[in-house]
């Protein structure tokens, strides 16, 4: 005779469907607040109870910073060939495909002209749902590309930061972007065009060594991860856990590494405010604004090539 | 010795102590004959293993602790070399050495990452990772070059910026971006030379240049093989395979359009001869130097522009 009659049937997940859809309702990292997620949106995905700013995907944050959330994109058509032929666990042309299919995009950033507060602007916004916003060589040819055209039309240049770094599926390519988009900031900054960067969670890697760290004003969203080395790879190397708050954006603003903390839903006020202190006016100036000043050091920036000089000029 | 012998030079080694051993005892016109045949047998297989490497065992012996560092082409290949110290911030970073010294008895300036050679050595040097202090001292002593019109060299080899938290804290990322921006418009000639590790944005803080030379068995790359294996493959004995997909070695490299020159490693790679290995770099050094002090200014700086311009369309459809 048995002497436990009650034979245990395992748990199964229930056969119905939940009435209740996917993404109703989303829970706040930080303060464990429900959140209804229509709510959470029209808030630009700031929690309304602690201000936790969840990550936002590159068209809501142009829609949330450009003048009647309108932007006239550029390169878009842009796509990776897959130059090294990448393969690990899966195809990086897979990859690829699910980045595409995931946001719609063609790689892992826009790039438009539009205007903050009546100020024309050139702005770069990353997209982190495209392969966690790496930087390979379309990221990398479509923000060179708004730099030279910010520098061409003297138009100030904002970029919203959120990448995981270089994008190893295509190599050292996706490492000389680095040099290859700071060299076309060195030619703005002797132009004397405004950069801002804003940096958000997260700033790492190749994108933090490159140009995230070059604008004229650097601006940091609350609580951001932002820095070089993944803070995996820190712990490792020191072989100790690192303290709450290392390489988030109050930890950079105190080492002086970000002149502000704004948070999202001040953003837009600010950036214009510091692009009027640099000069930036509307496109019909009212005098009391300052033009932006003439191009300074005459001996470092080279001569246009020839297929770049205006015709009066030859 | 035993650590500075690597597994798929295991053949050689072999030889190589038979050889030692033979000519241990008595020499006779036979045992003299055995030992030339075994020498001749030994290069053979060095020849051998080596024109067939793997972009993982290249990876080893970019890393080979015996093969020549900064400091051992400063010594061979320049003259009157003074050091120069600090970043005027902080402090002086060991892992970067910057200073002036004369290449073919001109004067220019160098900088370079520096490796240890001694378990002692390592330690001073912090294993060749540098600190933010090290990227804001080799700018320091740039600007000085540029300031007095002397072309510029510059030496690649570390494993990747110190991962630190103090790195983080003095702002390495802002230490290597300015680097990247500033170096672009240097007006004097840069010549770069990828000595044995190419790491990352540690490396290419130095490697912006108007011509890259990369040794044969030198590589470069985004990031190690095992941080690549351990992140996509999530094990870290993948390494072998993420060094092959990593495309980092000289020969991929001067394909992609990244590198400007391969220049050629004694047989056995340099740390089988290092002497021979950094007289191989001279005659290419002087070339480079050459040509880019012989360009006007002007032209030189659009020359690099375009150059660094140009990097990664290869992978872009649609351009």
């Amino acid at each position: 005779m048995a002497w436990f009659k009650k034979v245990r049937r395992p748990m199964t997940a229930p056969t119905e469907p939940s009435r209740v859809p996917e993404g109703l309702w989303v829970k706040c990292p930080t303060c464990a607040q429900i959140l209804y997620n229509k709510d959470l949106t029209a808030n630009l995905s700031v929690c309304p109870t602690c201000a936790h700013h969840f990550r936002l995907d590159a068209v809501a944050r142009l829609r949330s910073l450009l003048d009647d959330g309108v932007w006239k994109e550029h390169d878009a058509s842009l796509v990776s060939n897959d130059p090294l032929g990448f393969v690990d666990r899966k195809p990086y042309a897979e990859r690829l495909r699910e980045g595409m299919a995931a946001t719609g995009l063609r790689d892992a950033v826009i790039t438009a002209t539009g205007a903050i507060e009546d100020l024309e602007v050139e702005i770069v916004a990353m997209e982190y749902g495209f392969i966690g916003g790496s930087m390979g060589v379309v990221v990398g040819e479509k923000i060179t590309r708004a730099a030279e055209r910010s520098t061409a039309q003297r138009r100030p240049l904002v970029i919203i930061c959120c990448s995981g770094g270089a994008r190893m599926m295509e190599g050292t390519l996706s490492l000389m972007q680095m040099s290859k988009i700071s060299m076309a900031l060195a030619r703005l900054d002797r132009a004397r065009v405004p950069y801002v960067a804003v940096l958000t969670d997260p700033t790492t890697g190749g994108v933090t060594a490159s140009f995230a760290m070059l604008a004229d004003i650097s601006i940091a969203e609350p609580g951001a991860l932002i820095g070089f080395a993944g803070p995996r790879v820190i712990e490792q190397t020191i072989r100790q856990t690192l303290p709450a708050g290392f390489q988030r954006s109050e930890f950079l603003l105190e080492h002086g590494m970000v002149d502000m903390i704004v948070d999202r839903r001040e953003l837009k006020p600010m950036i214009a405010r510091t692009l009027r202190f640099m000069g930036a006016a509307p496109p019909a100036a009212p005098s009391d604004t300052i033009p932006l000043p003439a191009a300074r050091d005459a001996v470092r920036a080279p001569e246009p090539t020839l297929d770049e000089r205006s015709p009066q000029d030859t | 010795m035993s650590t500075a012998i690597l597994e798929f030079e295991e053949p050689i080694n072999v030889l190589l102590t038979e050889i030692e051993a033979l000519c241990l005892m008595p020499r006779t016109p036979a045992r003299h004959q055995e030992i030339d045949a075994l020498r001749h047998r030994m290069l053979q297989v060095r020849q051998e293993i080596y024109s067939t490497l793997t972009p993982w065992q290249r990876v080893l012996v970019a890393r080979h602790p015996k093969r020549p560092y900064t400091l051992d082409y400063i010594g061979r290949l320049f003259t009157d070399f003074t050091e120069l110290h600090g970043d005027r911030r902080f402090g002086d970073d060991h892992a970067i050495v910057a200073g002036f010294a004369r290449f073919d008895g001109e004067p220019i300036l160098v900088v370079g990452h520096q490796k240890g050679r001694d378990t002692k050595q390592k330690v001073y040097r912090n294993f060749g990772y540098a600190r933010p202090e090290g990227y804001r001292k080799a700018m320091r002593a740039m600007k000085l070059a540029e300031k007095f019109d002397r072309p510029i060299i510059a030496f690649i080899d570390t494993p990747a910026a110190y991962p630190g938290v103090e790195s983080e804290e003095r702002g390495v990322a802002e230490a290597i971006a300015y680097n990247l921006r500033e170096m672009a418009m240097l007006s004097v000639p840069i010549v770069v030379a990828v000595i044995g590790e190419g790491g990352s944005g540690g490396a290419l803080g130095l490697a912006v240049g108007d011509r890259i030379l990369m040794l044969e068995y030198a590589i470069f790359g985004v990031i190690p093989p095992e941080g690549c294996a351990a992140i996509l493959w999530r094990d870290t004995a993948r390494k072998v395979e993420a060094a092959d997909a990593l495309k980092v070695t000289a020969s991929d490299l001067v394909g992609l359009g990244v590198i400007d020159e391969v220049v050629p490693e004694p047989v056995g790679g340099a740390h089988t001869d290092p002497a021979a290995a950094i007289r191989l770099l001279a005659p290419a050094l002087s070339r480079a130097m050459q040509t880019l002090t012989t360009t006007p200014p002007d032209l030189r700086l659009q020359q690099r522009h375009d150059r660094f311009r140009q990097l990664g369309l290869v992978g872009i459809d649609g351009v």
